[in-house]
């Protein structure tokens, strides 16, 4: 039987009076991936940064691989890769000596910084910095950061937000190569095709509340914009 | 530690801006009061601890203030919570990358401050210099903590000064009445509350923000 990588109980976060997310229940099994769908504000970020132990919840209980978030620590951490909006790289160091920065904080070999730099395309831009590569590029080098300590689970905020085809390809190969190393995945998206494609299970978010959970080939663009429409209505 | 230690070095080694800074935000305090006593007045030696603190004080708000814009822009901050190392660890780094900058800003500050004020290089520079480690530590212990706590807010140029000078009283307190002391010619046993008022702040202070920095920085 899988473990759960994530088990939410309840979980509710509240930024002053607004609940970002309420009363949410979730399990994710290891080596599941998860597609979380909703529209702006449902709580997606939220959810995402509450299981990257950089929230902590208001209410609730979340598990991350059996451990109670509350007594997370360093070795929970290990454990988790993290794609956010913002890439995490230090604009004045070159994509190189920030994966060697964080190689370090990980104490990870110097060799997998070499061989994340070419696996994300980078080499060519591996010693300009941050700051200088266009968004694409630097999400790429962001994944590569997120992907450096071959991390068990990856919580991945609007992956492919601003990029173009190619960039796009080249993350989803990415992976692709992940998910068949078994990584558990959880990204929240607003294609729904493309979200389907990479993940087995989808979830819809609205106003803080999970809406549907189910298989993502039963998911349909038709039918998230009409959990949306619910939102409004209600 | 030593790894977040490295990389503000090399940040700093590409940008060039804290240190710079610090020099002319220092430099130019030392000047103005400098020039506000006459040469020739009998208080002029009496003001030269106020006038070297007043500098330690303004280049270390920039310098505490600017180590944390650094971990703002791109969420770098995120990205270190996010390591697999003990959050009050990536406090210690940082007050000491702060604790170096502001110290080798002195390099530069006491020299001249010297020059200002008419100081010739004696026992009591080594001893001045011992009362400045002190003082920077604390400083730079209290500094980081709050800077933490202020960089996500909106007003933090003004917050990041409400929130430390009160709290960094006593190091500057003692700081000056060591240091004026010192300049006197007065050995340093002759200071010793003084010196473990520093001493004591800088443990205090340094242990405080340890524990402290998980829920600094916490949103």
């Amino acid at each position: 039987m899988h473990e759960a990588a994530i088990r939410a109980e309840q979980l509710t976060r509240r930024f002053g009076v607004v609940a970002a997310l309420n009363a949410v229940d979730l399990t994710v099994l290891t080596g599941e991936a998860v597609a979380i769908f909703g529209p702006n504000g449902a709580g997606k970020t939220t959810l995402l940064r509450v299981c990257g132990t950089l929230l902590r919840p208001s209410a609730g209980r979340v598990h991350l691989f059996g451990e109670d978030l509350r007594g997370a620590g360093a070795a929970v951490r290990r454990r988790l890769g993290v794609l956010s909006h913002q890439s995490f790289l230090y604009p004045d160091l070159t994509p190189t000596e920030n994966l060697e920065f964080y190689a370090r904080m990980y104490r990870v070999d110097a060799a997998r910084v070499a061989e994340l730099i070419d696996r994300t395309g980078l080499a060519g831009w591996a010693h300009r910095p941050v700051r200088t590569l266009s968004r694409g590029l630097e999400q790429r080098c962001a994944l590569a950061r997120a992907l450096l300590h071959h991390p068990d689970l990856l919580l991945l905020d609007e992956p492919f937000s601003g990029l173009d085809v190619e960039a796009v390809q080249q993350i989803e190969t990415l992976l692709g190569e992940e998910r068949r190393r078994g990584v558990t995945m959880m990204l929240t998206t607003h294609d729904v095709e493309r979200g389907a494609a990479l993940c087995e299970r989808a979830l819809v978010l609205a106003r803080g509340q999970l809406r549907w959970d189910g298989p993502s080939a039963d998911l349909s663009r038709e039918r998230v914009e009409g959990l949306f429409q619910i939102r409004r209505a209600g | 530690m030593l790894a977040i230690l490295l990389k503000d070095y090399l940040i700093e080694l590409r940008t060039k801006e804290t240190l710079a800074a610090l020099l002319t935000l220092g430099v130019l305090t030392l000047l103005v009061l400098s020039f506000a006593f006459d040469p020739t007045s009998e208080l002029r030696p009496l003001a030269a601890p106020g006038t070297l603190w007043a500098a330690v004080v303004f280049s270390g708000v920039l310098a505490v203030n600017r180590s944390f814009l650094a971990e703002r822009d791109n969420a770098c901050l995120q990205g270190l919570l996010l390591c697999p190392i003990d959050r009050g660890t990536i406090y210690l780094a940082k007050a000491a990358a702060n604790f170096l900058f502001m110290l080798a800003a002195q390099v530069v500050l006491l020299p001249l401050f010297m020059v200002f004020f008419n100081l010739t290089p004696s026992g009591a520079l080594f001893r001045v210099c011992l009362v400045l480690v002190l003082g920077i530590l604390g400083f730079a212990a209290a500094g980081t903590l709050f800077a933490a706590m202020s960089v996500r807010t909106r007003a933090r140029e003004v917050m990041l000064p409400l929130l430390l000078l009160p709290i960094v009283m006593p190091v500057l307190i003692g700081g000056v009445v060591a240091s004026g002391a010192v300049l006197a010619g007065k050995g340093l046993g002759e200071v010793q509350q003084w010196m473990q008022l520093l001493v004591v702040y800088d443990v205090v202070l340094l242990v405080v923000g340890w524990l402290a920095f998980e829920y600094a920085v916490e949103e």
